[in-house]
């Protein structure tokens, strides 16, 4: 309960008009990045970190959090109207969505994916605040040895666990840890993969190496694909929700959040699995309701647009958008590309993230989660009369738009340090993220290898050296081999769940094949 | 790039009319004109839909329904006609390139009111065809009807 006072505390920082404005600001531009495929709040929060500089921490991450969950409702506007999902989490929401949209009820869809997002997102930030002070008490006396098995856990799991092949998510880890390793050496002092270059020496920046690979991997993508064949969007009215509607959304939502959070809050979340958990629930519990003899108007609706596919899996994604924050207020351990980039806007100001985060600057951190639930409201409130509008930036033609992200993102790497080498490096990065999206290497591992690398060196070191180059202290403490065990129980039951899982999804997507087929004969 | 009208239609004796077409009342105000000049001197109806490609969505880009609906019109009129969906760095440009390869006696194209700041921005479709095209233009105003 005492959290709970904390949190109103925060709420009355959050609430002074500027820092609305910021949390307004920081909601409408995560929408607008949501809605349009290919942009994400990850890329946004970069090309915002030289701009926020200038603001005090707090009011940055105000408008980060709204950012963040902004970019998640805008990607479900997008999955519902396009059917083409801007992020892997939303595909489960595409699936039911768009037909929902085809059937004449995207107004429905819009209105459960918002208003099941914000429950679940006000769910979430509520769990956060109880369980992230929880964690860092436990996580403040965490040694090093523990700490390093945590961030391999971390990085193992992202790498392999999430994606499509654990071999290219490996390779695009190994590239991030490289890139971490840039520059002085923190103990020693003795410069690493500089090639004689004196600007490597200071390290890597991390707006540079972030905006390179987001923003300027992505436009140069873009720029190779120019011209693709329309995508037809359906035209939708104002969001609204039924009464029959509310009452078939309700209890797939907090179904979701359930799902969500803890996925998000383990140190390897990610939404995808629990929104595909989400989805296959809701649809067997809607297969069995049908079969029971009651609730007969539900029958295999699901293939034809069903409400509770989309209420969800919304709810688990943005669920798990929540549960995120525990693993990265407690214990300094981002797990998406979007935490590992707000991470390094904390390293920018000088705040060193980790378990002393929630006693060191314990108003910032409420603040945060109160301004989470603050933006999750604006969303609401915004978004449900904006969704007509919103759909209209898809009309944007791509070179007006990645001559702006080109132009937001040389002016921050330059901002950086006011030094024409990092325009080239930026071009170095862009290179190098358009080269993964060719060859479908993951850029989530990337990134989290270049933040987490350089701080898993330190723990690891930091328990070299107490040990004295003894690498046994890594499995010391019951702690780090409990976690060395878990981690190789995932990887061994990975195989498995891989199988089920693209097993259940062939299946589905086969049936919305023949649906299409279906659907065009008949035309 | 190019999407042809799936029956085939007889050449026209007297050469073709090109109509720059969309799916929008632009669009069918240039499709009337076109048809009505097309009857009046035996010819051709060459209906071009284009895009640049370069958004998510285009909705001047016609959905297949529209195509149908637009085919089903023209095999109305009797007249030979083909339907191409084309998608290029220039709307404008892949107008006149059908015309230049059917060697066209006139090009329709639906005027939309544009402010200067538009035009800066976007550039007008119908100012580079009345433009540069090589055959006579139409040029007409949704409202006007064909005489």
């Amino acid at each position: 309960m005492e959290n709970l006072g904390l949190l109103w505390d925060g709420l009355g920082a959050a609430l002074t008009p500027m820092n609305l404005l910021y949390a307004a600001v920081g909601v409408l531009l995560g929408t607008f990045v949501g809605v349009l495929p290919g942009i994400g709040p990850a890329m946004a929060i970069a090309l915002l970190l030289p701009v926020t500089f200038g603001l005090e921490p707090t009011q940055a991450f105000i408008m980060f959090a709204g950012l963040y969950y902004g970019g998640m409702y805008g990607g479900s506007t997008t999955s519902i109207l396009l059917n083409t999902p801007g992020e892997s989490a939303s595909v489960m929401t595409a699936l039911e969505g768009n037909r929902m949209a085809r059937a004449g009820r995207g107004a429905q869809a819009l209105a459960t994916a918002a208003v099941g997002s914000f429950v679940a997102g006000t769910i979430g930030t509520l769990l956060v605040a109880m369980f992230a002070p929880a964690l860092a008490d436990v996580a403040v006396e965490i040694g090093a040895p523990s700490y390093f098995a945590l961030m391999v856990l971390a990085l193992v799991m992202t790498a392999t666990v999430l994606g499509a092949s654990p071999l290219r998510g490996l390779l695009s880890l190994f590239v991030g840890l490289t890139i971490g390793l840039v520059g002085l050496d923190l103990n020693t002092g003795q410069p690493r993969l500089t090639f004689g270059v004196t600007q490597l020496v200071d390290r890597l920046d991390i707006v540079v190496v972030a905006v390179g690979i987001f923003a300027l991997g992505e436009a140069l993508w873009v720029a190779a694909h120019l011209r693709r064949k329309p995508a037809r969007v359906v035209p939708v009215g104002q969001p609204w929700l039924g009464r029959e509607d509310l009452r078939r959304s309700w209890r797939p939502w907090l179904r979701g959040t359930a799902f969500g959070f803890p996925f998000g809050a383990l140190p390897a979340g990610g939404a995808e699995l629990p929104t595909f958990l989400s989805y296959v629930t809701e649809r067997r519990l809607a297969k069995r309701s049908a079969t029971k003899g009651r609730g007969t108007e539900d029958e295999d609706e699901f293939g034809r647009g069903a409400i509770e596919g989309v209420a969800g899996p919304e709810a688990a994604n943005n669920a798990s958008a929540a549960g995120m924050l525990v693993p990265m207020l407690a214990l300094g351990l981002p797990v998406t590309a979007t935490a590992s980039v707000m991470l390094s806007a904390l390293q920018g100001y000088g705040i060193q993230p980790g378990p002393q985060l929630m006693t060191e600057h314990a108003d910032m951190v409420w603040t945060l989660l109160a301004s989470l639930l603050v933006g999750n409201l604006l969303l609401l409130v915004l978004n449900l009369p904006l969704a007509p509008l919103w759909a209209r930036l898809l009309r944007i033609p791509r070179p007006q738009l990645y001559a702006g992200i080109l132009f937001f993102a040389c002016l921050g790497a330059y901002a950086t340090n006011l030094d024409p080498f990092d325009i080239a490096l930026l071009l170095v990065f862009g290179l190098l993220g358009m080269a993964m999206r060719r060859f479908g290497l993951p850029v989530l591992p990337l990134i989290l290898g270049v933040i987490l690398g350089p701080l898993m060196e330190t723990k690891l070191r930091e328990a070299l050296t107490i040990s004295g180059g003894d690498p046994a202290i890594l499995w010391s403490e019951p702690l780090a081999v409990a976690i060395y065990a878990v981690l190789l129980l995932v990887l061994v039951t990975r195989p498995l769940l891989s199988r089920w899982r693209s097993r259940t999804e062939s299946r589905i997507v086969a049936e919305a094949e023949t649906e299409a087929v279906t659907e065009g004969s008949a035309r | 790039m190019s999407e042809q009208d799936q029956e085939q239609t007889p050449p026209p004796a007297d050469g073709w009319v090109v109509v720059a077409w969309t799916p929008d009342e632009f669009g069918d105000a240039a499709l009337e004109h076109g048809i009505a000049w097309a009857r009046e001197g035996g010819r051709g109806v060459a209906v071009v839909n284009g895009t640049r490609g370069d958004a998510l969505v285009d909705e001047r880009f016609a959905a297949p329904a529209g195509l149908a609906d637009l085919a089903e019109r023209l095999r109305g009129t009797g007249l030979p006609h083909v339907v191409r969906q084309e998608m290029g760095r220039d709307v404008a440009e892949q107008v006149l390139d059908v015309a230049a390869e059917l060697s066209a006696r006139l090009v329709v194209v639906g005027l939309r009111h544009r402010s200067p700041v538009g035009k800066l921005l976007m550039g007008s479709v119908a100012q580079r065809i009345l433009l540069t095209a090589e055959c006579p233009v139409l040029a007409v105003k949704p409202g006007e009807r064909p005489a």
